[in-house]
């Protein structure tokens, strides 16, 4: 009898630790995706587009699910230290020049990535400052 | 009484609303008062400020003159192919203005480049191409300093110049402006914001209609 008191009441607490978990990632997520979005208003939507479609073959658009989730550790590595190669998007070869922006923390960084890895048709999830941290640290 | 007053209020509101509707659009810029003679008899006119003369070169390396525009309508800006600020956002807005108008052979459109330095005929082409434009509807110029800095300033009344402390080593704003066939300055819009975009498609329909 004790033994049965002692296993629920630790399954319980297990239970209990797992929800509160995940509820604390959707939490985090929630808030990543909202600041994200500021984030992405004011540092990338000039050129992205609001809908995250480019403009012709100058930006490429941010719709590329397969490319993104591809190249997801370096995503943050293109943003702060910009981009300059020849690169394929939706299909359409893209050989310009995105620039840098070292005003951005790892923090802000993870968020505009949580924002546009969920948007624009993608739903790629979570990305934690901590993932960012050592993204950014091996960057080429 | 009381229906007097309302018949009044009516016929007042009746009246604005059709002042509104005459549609017509101000003529921008400086204007002069001047006598001249017709049929013997001095009269007072108004003379309005119109784009002079100009001289300068497109995507394809051709001199483009006030001529081209002869005729038309249309809109002007100012950008360069560089610019990571607001020109792509300028440049979005003026594709779905050009993808309206396209092949309409009463409007035309003009973008010069404030980058007179590294923004040659061969580039604008490239950023021309890649921007999904074709022919010569919208021309986008190169031209020295002097002539595209003059044009910004005295002629469209924009701001452009250039300053060594700003990230780009340029300054400008992201005005389209509306001429019209008698080379008046119609209108200015911020071409960064939608709505006055929408402002812009419409008053450049009312145009169209103007003789
Ligand atoms: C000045 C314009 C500009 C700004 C601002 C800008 N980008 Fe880019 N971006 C580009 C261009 C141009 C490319 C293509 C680079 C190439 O061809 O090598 C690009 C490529 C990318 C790519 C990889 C290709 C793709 O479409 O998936 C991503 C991801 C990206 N940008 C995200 C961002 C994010 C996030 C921001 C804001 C922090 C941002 N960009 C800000 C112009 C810009």
């Amino acid at each position: 009898m004790r033994r049965l008191v002692l296993y629920s009441l630790v399954s319980f607490v297990l239970v209990c630790v797992i929800t509160s978990c995940k509820n604390e990632q959707e939490l985090a997520f929630g808030r990543y995706f909202a600041n994200g979005k500021v984030l992405y208003e004011n540092h990338c939507q000039n050129c992205h587009s609001k809908e995250g479609q480019g403009l012709g073959l100058l930006i490429p658009p941010l719709t590329d699910t397969v490319f993104l989730k591809a190249n997801k550790k370096e995503l943050g590595c293109f943003i702060r230290f910009g981009l300059k190669k020849e690169i394929k998007i939706n299909n359409t070869v893209y050989n310009e020049n995105m620039p840098a922006d070292d005003h951005l923390s790892d923090m802000d960084i993870a968020q505009i990535l949580v924002y546009v890895t969920n948007s624009f048709g993608n739903n790629q999830g979570y990305y934690s400052v901590l993932e960012a941290n050592t993204d950014l640290k091996n960057c080429k | 009484m009381k229906n007097l007053i309302i018949i009044y209020l009516a016929a007042v509101l009746l009246q604005s609303c059709t002042g509104e509707n005459k549609n017509t659009l101000p003529i921008l810029g400086n204007r002069q008062v001047v006598e001249k003679e017709v049929n013997g008899k001095m009269v007072v006119d108004t003379v309005y400020q119109t784009i002079p003369p100009f001289s300068l070169t497109n995507q394809d390396s051709v001199v483009v003159t006030e001529k081209a525009f002869d005729g038309k309508i249309y809109v002007a800006d100012f950008f360069f192919t560089s610019c990571n600020s607001i020109c792509p956002i300028m440049h979005r807005n003026m594709l779905k203005i050009y993808t309206k108008y396209l092949n309409n052979k009463e409007v035309k459109f003009i973008s010069h480049s404030i980058d007179t330095k590294y923004d040659t005929p061969s580039r604008l082409k490239r950023y021309a191409d890649k921007l999904g434009v074709k022919g010569n509807q919208w021309e986008f110029v190169h031209g020295s300093y002097d002539a595209i800095f003059n044009q910004a300033a005295k002629n469209y009344l924009v701001t452009a110049f250039q300053d060594k402390t700003e990230p780009q080593g340029l300054v400008h704003d992201g005005w389209f402006l509306l001429v019209d066939k008698q080379k008046h300055m119609r209108g200015a819009y911020d071409g960064t914001k939608d709505d006055q975009v929408e402002k812009l498609m419409k008053d450049m329909d009312i145009l169209l209609q103007e003789k």
